[in-house]
């Protein structure tokens, strides 16, 4: 089902009543389409949580509209909109068996809908099927592991055949080698049902590897939507381009001068289309290139193998970050010397970015 | 070998203490019982047997005790029990003066038991004077004024439950709150997305979560019943046996150190009976519990 957000705000009262009200959300307007699946990616308090339940229906929006399909859900309670919901903690009721865990949203329907003992048996045999919990049944979820836990959370989720799947956090209670299985466990069942999915995350990574798209947001405001790779390549914003990639991306102060782009007395890359004056600059890992009188020089601190490549790790006075981290081909470590290390620059890995507003200012390479 | 000296060492305080002051008495209280004709002063007994028992069983005083304890317990420990869920969800429910309200409704407890017997004898005892507020709010709506305190057995039954439901609900209150706010707010969450009606939430998520706790209190609200006493000399004075609401500790109080007192052994053998009932009935209880479908 398709997801139109409208001007979407929430205001929650400040608890300092004099203080002015706290936007956990403002002004969303953004459309998923059908079948996607999303991710919502901010730092913590960023209001992602809010968002998912606004559109789950648990919250009630202080201003814009929510239409799933052609059908406005905005005043719609949460059960009538047709979500299923997994929650960070997965809430599991945990003095019921995993079979009356997901069948607990069938035996709240009414009326017509009402179904069989047997209809609601196959029902949950099917959503259990789907997320491979079929033998586990009759265990309670304190007898379950985490990962295991977290899908009969999903299969709880999607027994109603929902419209829209929100998973809030869904990784995060897991250890790190589940993360990544249940990750891909995650894009498998919602490829194999269709349906439309969005997570909250605070873990790039997470949301980058398995998102159609991806939704950065900071303070309540998003900052940029788009497939994973296109933002990463093209960050609007300081934000989105600190927020996004592991290693972090290097920050310097620099200066662009008649088409020269300074860090310091060095000039490390020829800019043009661009004004004058003090900028922000932010350096990918991978935009480095070792090379002998390459044109950036730092100051080498350690080289890290990691096997199928080479990190750099070096440091210079204008850089933000406590260290740069560099990648490069593990057979490539030619430019360091005397402690030293020099380096050219990728022009696509280079970001310039405005020193007030934090907006990236677009220039092209060359003289 | 060097290191159990040590633990031993440590454990001495406290064994010592448990030993003089709970096994040894335990102990005694088990041979007085059994010991026929005891004498105190003298130190002496006549034979060994179950005539205490015997004595006790078969004592008219025991059995009225008996009788009320029973009465006490099958009354008020369901409803204070499932008032002071009531009131738990009640209070867990509203946001404005939910602290206020809590302070009242702790109030009781903190309350010295001889000060409530008084305000509960103000409100229902008939005097020369007055009838008490009870009997003027009885005679407003058209009834018959009853004497609670010096009257018919039920109305003394009443105001006796009435008293003890009102004593021992603040901390049940006190309890289920704490507890139902422990319940994760997520589940209550989830079961919204599910579009849970609220008796279903109750039943389903809200009593299961909270069962351990509701299973303390009736197990610790049966053990108190049973050893009621304070609150009814509270109410009725101590010479419980001449107003017909003497309880189980009551009679072995007054066996002891009553005006007919002086009865070690009787006492015993009460006390001992006391224990055997509370012993089956939180066996019972516990087996319940384990049992039950809400765990």
């Amino acid at each position: 089902m398709k997801i139109v957000l409208e001007h979407l705000t929430k205001r929650f009262p400040n608890r300092d009543k004099k203080k002015e009200d706290v936007v956990a959300v403002n002004d969303f307007s953004f459309e998923i389409p059908d079948g996607k699946l999303i991710g919502l990616l901010g730092p913590s308090g960023c209001g992602k949580s809010t968002t998912l339940n606004l559109i789950c229906g648990l919250e009630k929006p202080s201003g814009g509209k929510i239409f799933f399909g052609e059908e406005d859900v905005t005043e719609l309670a949460p059960e009538v909109r047709g979500v299923g919901m997994v929650f960070q903690n997965y809430a599991l009721y945990p003095h019921l068996t995993v079979r009356q865990n997901i069948i607990f949203p069938l035996q709240n329907l009414k009326g017509d809908a009402r179904l069989s003992r047997e209809e609601m048996e196959a029902k949950a045999m099917e959503a259990a099927g789907l997320v491979q919990i079929t033998e586990l049944m009759d265990r309670r979820p304190g007898e379950l592991s985490g990962g295991q836990q977290q899908r009969v959370a999903i299969a709880r989720a999607l027994v109603k055949m929902p419209g829209v799947l929100l998973l809030d956090e869904p990784l995060s209670n897991l250890d790190a080698r589940l993360r990544l299985q249940t990750r891909e466990e995650i894009r498998r069942i919602q490829t194999s049902t269709g349906i439309t999915t969005i997570f909250v995350t605070h873990d790039q990574e997470e949301a980058m590897s398995i998102s159609d798209s991806i939704v950065v947001m900071k303070d309540g405001v998003i900052q940029q939507i788009g497939k994973p790779q296109e933002v990463y390549d093209h960050p609007v914003n300081l934000f989105v381009a600190k927020f996004l990639g592991t290693p972090p991306i290097n920050i310097f102060d620099g200066v662009v001068k008649d088409g020269h782009l300074r860090i310091g007395e060095e000039d490390v890359l020829d800019v043009k289309g661009i004004k004058d004056g003090e900028v922000i600059i932010g350096i990918r890992p991978e935009g480095f290139i070792p090379k002998e009188n390459g044109r950036l020089t730092c100051t080498m601190s350690a080289l890290e193998v990691m096997g199928r490549d080479n990190s750099i790790v070096s440091t210079h006075p204008l850089c933000q970050n406590p260290v740069i981290r560099s990648i490069v081909q593990a057979d490539d470590v030619t430019g360091i010397r005397d402690g030293k290390v020099s380096f050219d620059l990728k022009p696509h890995k280079v970001f310039l970015f405005d020193k007030d507003s934090g907006e990236v200012l677009s220039f092209e390479n060359g003289r | 070998m060097k290191n159990q000296w040590k633990a031993w060492l440590y454990l001495l305080p406290s064994i010592l203490f448990l030993g003089v002051f709970m096994v040894y008495p335990l102990i005694d209280v088990l041979i007085y019982s059994f010991e026929q004709g005891y004498n105190f002063s003298s130190q002496t007994y006549s034979g060994i047997g179950w005539y205490n028992y015997a004595y006790v069983l078969h004592d008219p005083y025991f059995a009225q005790a008996l009788k009320n304890t029973f009465i006490i317990v099958i009354i008020t420990v369901p409803i204070s029990t499932t008032l002071a869920l009531l009131i738990s969800l009640g209070l867990s429910s509203i946001k404005p003066l939910r602290d206020l309200y809590q302070t009242i409704y702790f109030l009781p407890y903190v309350t010295n038991t001889l000060a409530v017997g008084l305000v509960f004898m103000i409100l229902f005892k008939k005097t020369p004077y007055s009838d008490g507020l009870i009997n003027l709010l009885i005679r407003a709506f058209g009834g018959a004024s009853v004497d609670f305190i010096d009257g018919p057995y039920p109305a003394k039954m009443f105001v006796m439950c009435f008293y003890t439901i009102w004593v021992v609900m603040p901390f049940k209150i006190l309890i289920l709150t704490s507890a139902l706010a422990s319940v994760n707010p997520d589940y209550y969450k989830a079961a919204r997305v599910d579009g849970t009606s609220s008796r279903r939430i109750f039943t389903k998520i809200t009593l299961p979560m909270i069962a351990p706790m509701i299973f303390y209190l009736v197990i610790t609200g049966f053990i108190g019943a049973f050893k009621a006493y304070s609150d009814e000399v509270a109410l009725f004075g101590t010479d419980l046996n001449a107003a017909g609401m003497n309880t189980i500790v009551g009679y072995i109080y007054d066996m002891l150190y009553g005006d007919s007192g002086g009865y070690p052994s009787y006492a015993s053998a009460a006390a001992l009976i006391l224990f055997a009932i509370v012993f089956t009935i939180t066996c019972v209880n516990l087996m319940l519990s384990k049992n039950s479908e809400l765990f």
